[in-house]
């Protein structure tokens, strides 16, 4: 099934939850986040569909006061089709239904991208930072972040323009 | 009276400890000598690849990829590229694509020799460990020879590879296979029928196909639980395509589907796999410039891509988004080994303490790739 008829079985059954992105490629969909659990669970169960396999969750930050993103590339091992689907976060107040209880490897992912976007993921059962530790301040992958002075008294290395390492 | 109930108690495990292959602390809740919850933390080797790879350009990338997975650090370039070449649409000449498969192949024998003897040395075996490591050194001198490092080559390029292939290239490697394939045997026989490591491996640890596809699990990990499912097959990238290999999977050879012993099992099947592939690739290699693709510039369109390989731990994708100047936006790695640890606290659940060194070895992680 390729990325039309994909997106027509989820309009019919979700309306309005498709947003019109010009900028798509492939197999990208856009959704409207509040959505997206049913969604979901209507991806992953629906006999035409089956997508059993989440393959990644990445968090993007569009960058200059744009919205941060959420997507995940899921792939069906039984009827061969991906589908690639963006949901675009308030950049001030990031979340979004978790998936980790539909996909289990959500679990990660979703720690994982709270890690370094601060991106909420409402519903999950386990959300702390996985990479960073755990009193680490600031979320790393953001464009914006700025790195803090000192950490446990140890002072954190800067990469200062032109002079490079400090 | 009432019901008796042992007491919880918390152990920790590592982050500095032989069998955790690498600097990982588990947290495991144990019930007596039986294990209720084990609470993974990583990130004590995390060194920033996704950061650093957002301030460098391009091809810059590509030597932070060896060093994540720095068991198969070809396949991890090897990985990067494929996803390179397929957002800028380039086709790289045939010889460039015999070359990386060649590699590609023989990092996966080299990881899985590592893999599968550290797993014995995981379990008590000590002598397998030695042989295959003194095989092993074999692979890593045919990559000294062609690109000059042992461990971390940075050798496949977008769209070429550093160095071509020595002259007498062919004649050393169609040695080393006559060599080696022999010697799998031996393992074999030192090992694989080892009457108490079939004892401490069999029925451990059942990795059921459901969890293990909803758990991400990939790779050898999710063939040993019966899966036929290979990306080299089902989504063939450069030119796997052309090459006649079989996909082992998981047999129950002597316990149940999926246990310990058939993740390790797999992996000794792959390598007689991975040899004929090789020895294809070799007879088939064509005469041509390995520099005659290699862009002059990398600067790929507006866009993003998700592409995965087949490294030997897994599905290793790369997520790459580009905003058409030479540095990326933003490059995601997803590794395998992190999603085959994720499902250890799963099933080692109700298995006693000393099990759960076997589980986790037989999963085969490596914590470079993990903490990235």
């Amino acid at each position: 099934m390729n990325r039309s008829e994909i997106q027509s079985l989820i309009e019919e059954k979700f309306p309005n939850s498709l947003i019109v992105n010009e900028n798509l490629q492939g197999n990208q969909i856009e959704i409207d986040g509040q959505f997206w659990k049913d969604i979901a669970t209507f991806l992953k169960n629906d006999p035409k569909l089956l997508f059993d396999q989440l393959e990644c969750i990445t968090g993007i930050d569009t960058g200059d006061d744009g919205p941060l993103q959420s997507r995940y590339n899921l792939h069906s091992m039984e009827l061969r089709h991906k589908i690639e689907v963006i949901i675009s976060l308030d950049r001030d107040n990031p979340s979004v239904e978790s998936i980790e209880q539909i996909w289990r490897i959500g679990d990660w992912f979703e720690r994982e991208t709270y890690d370094m976007f601060g991106i909420v993921y409402e519903g999950h059962r386990d959300l702390r930072r996985i990479l960073c530790p755990d009193d680490w301040e600031g979320w790393p992958l953001r464009k914006d972040y700025e790195l803090q002075e000192t950490y446990h008294g140890i002072m954190v290395p800067k990469v200062k323009e032109e002079e490079g390492w400090e | 009276m009432g019901v008796i109930q042992g007491d919880q108690m918390v152990l920790n495990i590592g982050p500095q400890h032989p069998s955790t292959h690498g600097v990982l602390r588990l947290e495991v809740m144990t019930d007596g000598e039986i294990v209720s919850k084990i609470t993974p933390h990583l990130g004590y080797l995390h060194r920033c690849f996704e950061k650093h790879s957002e301030n460098v350009t391009y091809e810059q990338v590509i030597p932070y990829t060896d060093r994540c997975d720095y068991l198969a650090s070809m396949n991890s370039n090897f990985g990067y590229v494929v996803a390179m070449e397929e957002l800028m649409d380039i086709k790289v000449c045939e010889r460039v694509e015999y070359v990386r498969v060649i590699m590609a192949e023989l990092n996966r024998i080299a990881s899985h020799l590592l893999g599968v003897g550290a797993y014995g040395l995981d379990v008590g075996a000590f002598t397998p460990f030695v042989h295959m490591l003194r095989d092993r050194e074999r692979i890593l001198d045919i990559f000294e020879y062609t690109c000059g490092a042992r461990l971390l080559y940075n050798y496949m390029w977008v769209g070429g590879v550093s160095h071509d292939l020595p002259k007498d290239f062919k004649k050393i490697c169609f040695k080393f296979l006559d060599y080696f394939e022999p010697k799998i045997d031996e393992y074999n026989q030192l090992l694989t029928y080892n009457k108490i490591f079939v004892e401490r491996t069999a029925d451990v640890g059942v990795l059921p196909a459901d969890v293990a596809i909803s758990y991400g699990v990939s790779g050898t990990n999710l063939r040993a639980s019966g899966v036929k499912w290979d990306v080299r097959k089902e989504e063939p990238y450069s030119i796997y395509d052309r090459f006649d290999f079989d996909i082992p999977i998981g047999e129950a050879k002597f316990g149940t589907l999926g246990d310990c012993f058939d993740r390790y099992w797999v992996r000794i099947l792959e390598m007689k796999e991975s040899i004929k592939i090789v020895r294809q690739a070799l007879k088939e290699i064509p005469e041509g410039d390995i520099f005659e693709t290699m862009p002059k510039k990398i600067r790929p369109p507006k866009g993003s891509i998700y592409r995965r390989t087949e490294s030997p731990r897994g599905d290793l994708g790369y997520y790459i988004e580009s905003d058409g100047s030479p540095v990326p936006t933003r490059v995601k790695m997803r590794s395998p080994a992190f999603t085959a640890l994720s499902c250890l606290d799963e099933i080692s659940q109700g298995w006693m303490m000393s099990d759960v060194l076997c589980i986790l070895g037989s999963l085969d992680i490596v914590l470079g790739e993990i903490d990235r």
